[in-house]
């Protein structure tokens, strides 16, 4: 992992404190291996020494099995391979994308796979699925382990046949062999062995030029499962049994319950009410019974006062005013000397930028199904961090790690807004009480209300240029929004940038790309307005600022896809152009829209994308073009609203989110590096689309719009900062 | 008074109040889970399945209504092993990314194809606007609904 790569994962660390250094509580013994998955061969990758063990030959170890293992691989005697991996799928397509990579490896047909994932029964311990570091990180450990695993099966078809082991190959799910043209299938190699090997993380792998299976636009696995309504998603879970739960909510946040009666609740048949400190639920046989019972508890609920929306920008500058000098304190970068970028400016500009609170709206809510068994929790439930998850469970009941399982079934997404486990903490202790597994799916409006949300902030930019377009000096602070992005891609000599947290009146958190949404909006309108001050082309001027082969590469592509030289706004036309670099990939968005009175119909967005090597095309085109289009929602209209603790418009009826009739034409470009290590792709394509579109507003109108969402009602009746 | 209703072709007779929600009887009591609850309020269509071949929200439809009406949810597209010609397609253009919200995508499809076998991409956006992809796979599925109507009528 490269340094940016590391500073990148620590900040999302950071944005959900939760995550303590846990180290790994893995405790299967390889004995455990076998009994739970039958005989066959085991590669398990780690970061200690390397080892192999029969069984049988080392027996003063084979209980125990290294502490750091990161994933591992079994190979059934049927041949078929299972792969253990703690990531989880949430629509970005890694089911398939690992699955091509092990194939690639082990040289077998994909459908001959299957992954387990996100079990923390039967997985290795695993960080949480964030960050865009699947394809860095999972993606090279199981392509090593599979290398590993066929290298094993070339071993013991050697020994089999008494060959040479260097006229063997494998391919296809056989050994053969080029001298006596005699093959064995995987399964008859691995038939009645017990075979455990540990590998160190250090791969031979094939290089992505000489990819066949990996670097392919397969088609998800397990498409047919999706379109038959057959995937058992986490709120599809069903027990035998079970119960249905519902939670009283306060009244506010940071309420606590003053009183409570549960009125008739306890009466009506069947249902278990369940009062534990500012906790309020009930399990009941079905859903209406549930609700039936929470309308006739009475609780009193006591919420101190708190901000409102409109205070909101001016509250969060003013919480971090404070000098915050230490060493492990909030990021901060500097470069030069700012005082003496500035004096060497001949213009200056200062801007301030804003983004408001957004929801992530998964479609399918935070939902868990806990079933307790002697002394035993078992949980499913959706989330991008099923280990912490199970630790938090494991807190909040007071039991050992090893007495809670978390099962995470494929998602109904997430997009960073599933990091915490509320809903399965919330029906494990319903299910307790009741005694019965119970499922509990939160409504639209509490995942509206009790989720966490994009944090909102304030970005001020101040920056100076000379007369030639070039960037001297560079002040940029981000308060509350989010330290993610926070560099510049651009070569600037001076440079001031700081992050300055706050206490935030909402709970906040995760979302996809955190604050680097944010932070490229505030710097790519930046520098759209200063272009437009020295009166050069936005594009000219990015380039004439980057020295970033990889980001001058995309905005080229993207410039010469859109024709950005030829085509011109007008005043019912505009066009915008932005540059994002995240997460080691890169991305710049061409935009064109239509000005219509005060309405603002975007018509064409051209994106060119580049992440090293890709490994699916297919999935990697189909979640660019969803990115561009749920960052249009950030950008144009989505906002949360809320004061005194409430959420005002927790329906989505009052929170638009971009439907089928805000598609504009998509064109995706993606450049494919074969000579890069692959790079995460979920979050880097939303970038560059928000800046892009409000660059492509001030070229049509005049109307230089610096708030997220720009144009909830349309264009502002009476702009800010333009005619008088 | 137990209510009986006819889903995929098949009589259930549910024990439940009438003014009971579709959505949750189908779930809950018959265990069709492919039906799926995003909003509660009809805003998202995750919940569509056809009533009488007309694509409803089952998340607002009380039992009382639907009672003598033949309900199709996406457990009954498929014909003895056979895809759906929609599902086919949602495959072929892989129309989705978690595909949470792809139950009441093609049921939509389906029901704006039994109205308009070749729809234009304007009635297509048209008929879908009330489903939320907020994976934002709405290319996909414009191409997706494209195909199923262009192969319908080659049929």
């Amino acid at each position: 992992m490269n340094d940016e790569a590391t500073s990148d994962l620590l900040l999302e660390v950071e944005q959900h404190a939760a995550i303590r250094p846990l180290g790994y509580g893995f405790a299967l013994g390889r004995r455990d291996f076998f009994k739970l998955l039958g005989s066959g061969v085991v590669v398990c990758l780690s970061t200690g020494p390397a080892r192999t063990q029969e069984s049988g030959a080392r027996r003063h170890s084979e209980e125990d099995l290294p502490q750091s293992i990161q994933a591992w691989l079994h190979i059934a005697e049927d041949g078929r391979v299972t792969v253990y991996t703690g990531k989880v799928e949430v629509g970005q397509n890694i089911r398939t994308s690992l699955t091509q990579q092990v194939a690639e490896e082990l040289r077998v047909s994909a459908s001959s796979i299957g992954l387990i994932m996100g079990d923390t029964a039967l997985t290795p311990y695993d960080m949480g699925t964030f960050g865009s570091r699947t394809t860095p990180t999972m993606g090279p450990q199981l392509r090593n382990v599979s290398a590993a695993a066929r290298e094993t099966l070339l071993d013991l078809a050697a020994q089999r046949w008494h060959a040479d082991r260097s006229s063997l190959v494998a391919a296809d799910g056989e050994i053969s062999d080029r001298n006596s043209h005699r093959s064995v299938a995987y399964g008859e190699l691995t038939k009645g062995r017990e075979l455990v090997q540990v590998i160190g993380d250090d791969p031979a792998l094939e290089p992505p030029s000489q990819w066949r299976i990996a670097g392919t636009p397969m088609p998800k696995v397990d498409g047919r499962a999706f379109v038959t309504g057959k995937h058992q998603y986490p709120s599809d879970v069903i027990r035998p049994g079970m119960l249905h739960g519902k939670v009283l909510r306060p009244s506010a946040f940071r309420a606590t319950l003053k009183s409570f009666d549960p009125g008739g609740a306890k009466q009506i048949p069947g249902v278990t009410v369940v009062r534990d400190g500012d906790f309020v639920g009930v399990a009941a046989p079905d859903l209406g019974m549930a609700s039936k019972a929470l309308q006739a508890m009475h609780a009193e609920w006591a919420a101190p006062p708190q901000t409102s929306e409109a205070t909101l920008f001016e509250d969060v500058r003013k919480a971090a005013t404070e000098e915050t000098d230490n060493p492990g304190g909030p990021p901060r970068f500097t470069a030069g000397s700012i005082e003496r970028g500035f004096s060497s400016a001949d213009h200056t500009l200062a801007q301030s930028y804003r983004v408001s609170y957004i929801a992530h709206v998964p479609l399918e809510p935070r939902a868990a199904v806990a079933e307790w068994q002697d002394g035993k929790l078992t949980v499913w439930t959706g989330t991008q961090r099923p280990f912490a998850v199970r630790d938090e469970l494991a807190q909040a009941f007071r039991l050992s790690s090893d007495k809670v399982r978390v099962l995470v079934p494929d998602t109904g997404s997430a997009y960073g807004g599933k990091h915490t486990g509320d809903a399965a903490v919330e029906a494990a202790r319903l299910a307790k009480a009741a005694n019965r597994p119970v499922k509990l799916v939160w409504t639209r409006e509490e995942e509206f209300t009790w989720a966490y949300f994009r944090p909102a902030g304030v970005i001020d930019v101040k920056s100076g240029i000379r007369r030639d377009g070039s960037l001297v000096a560079w002040r940029f602070d981000n308060y509350n929004s989010g330290p993610a992005g926070l560099r510049s891609p651009y070569a600037i000599p001076h440079q001031a940038i700081e992050f300055h947290p706050t206490d935030p009146p909402l709970r906040q958190g995760s979302y996809r790309g955190l604050a680097a949404p944010a932070n490229h909006f505030a710097r790519e309108v930046h520098m759209d307005e200063l272009a437009h001050i020295i009166g050069m082309d936005s594009l000219e001027f990015r380039m004439k600022n980057l020295s970033d082969a990889r980001a001058r590469a995309v905005l080229a592509t993207a410039a010469q896809k859109f024709d950005w030289q030829r085509e011109k706004s007008s005043p019912t036309r505009g066009l915008g152009i932005a540059l994002g670099a995240e997460k080691g990939s890169y991305v710049a968005t061409c935009v064109e829209l239509e000005i219509a009175g005060r309405e603002v119909k975007l018509k064409r967005v051209v994106e060119a994308f580049e992440c090293g090597a890709v490994v699916n095309l297919n999935g990697l085109e189909n979640q660019i073009a969803g990115a561009i289009m749920m960052s249009l929602g950030g950008a144009l209209f989505e906002a949360i609203h809320f004061g005194n603790g409430r959420i005002l418009n927790p329906h989505l009826v009052t929170y638009r989110v971009p439907r089928f009739s805000d598609l504009p034409k998509i064109e995706v470009e993606i450049v494919n590096r074969k000579d890069l290590a692959p790079a995460g792709a979920g979050e880097t394509p939303l970038m560059a689309v928000a800046p892009a579109i409000s660059n492509a507003i001030f070229a049509a109108t005049g109307i230089r719009l610096r708030s997220l969402p720009m144009v909830p009602d349309g264009l502002p009746a009476n702009p800010p900062g333009t005619h008088a | 008074m137990p209510l009986l209703l006819s889903v995929n072709g098949a009589n259930h007779t549910i024990d439940a109040p009438p003014d009971s929600k579709l959505l949750y009887v189908l779930r809950d009591s018959l265990g069709l889970t492919g039906t799926k609850y995003g909003c509660g309020e009809g805003m998202c269509g995750a919940c569509t399945v056809l009533l009488d071949g007309k694509p409803a929200r089952s998340c607002q439809a009380p039992l009382s209504t639907v009672v003598g009406k033949k309900i199709t949810t996406i457990e009954g597209l498929e014909q003895n092993g056979r895809l759906h010609p929609v599902q086919e397609a949602f495959i072929g253009a892989e129309a989705f990314q978690c595909a949470y919200c792809t139950s009441g995508m093609i049921m939509a499809a389906v029901g704006l194809l039994h109205r308009n076998s070749r729809p234009s991409v304007e009635e297509i956006i048209d008929a879908m606007d009330g489903n939320i992809c907020r994976c934002g796979t709405y290319p996909r599925i414009v191409e997706a609904v494209r195909q199923a109507a262009s192969k319908g009528s080659a049929e």
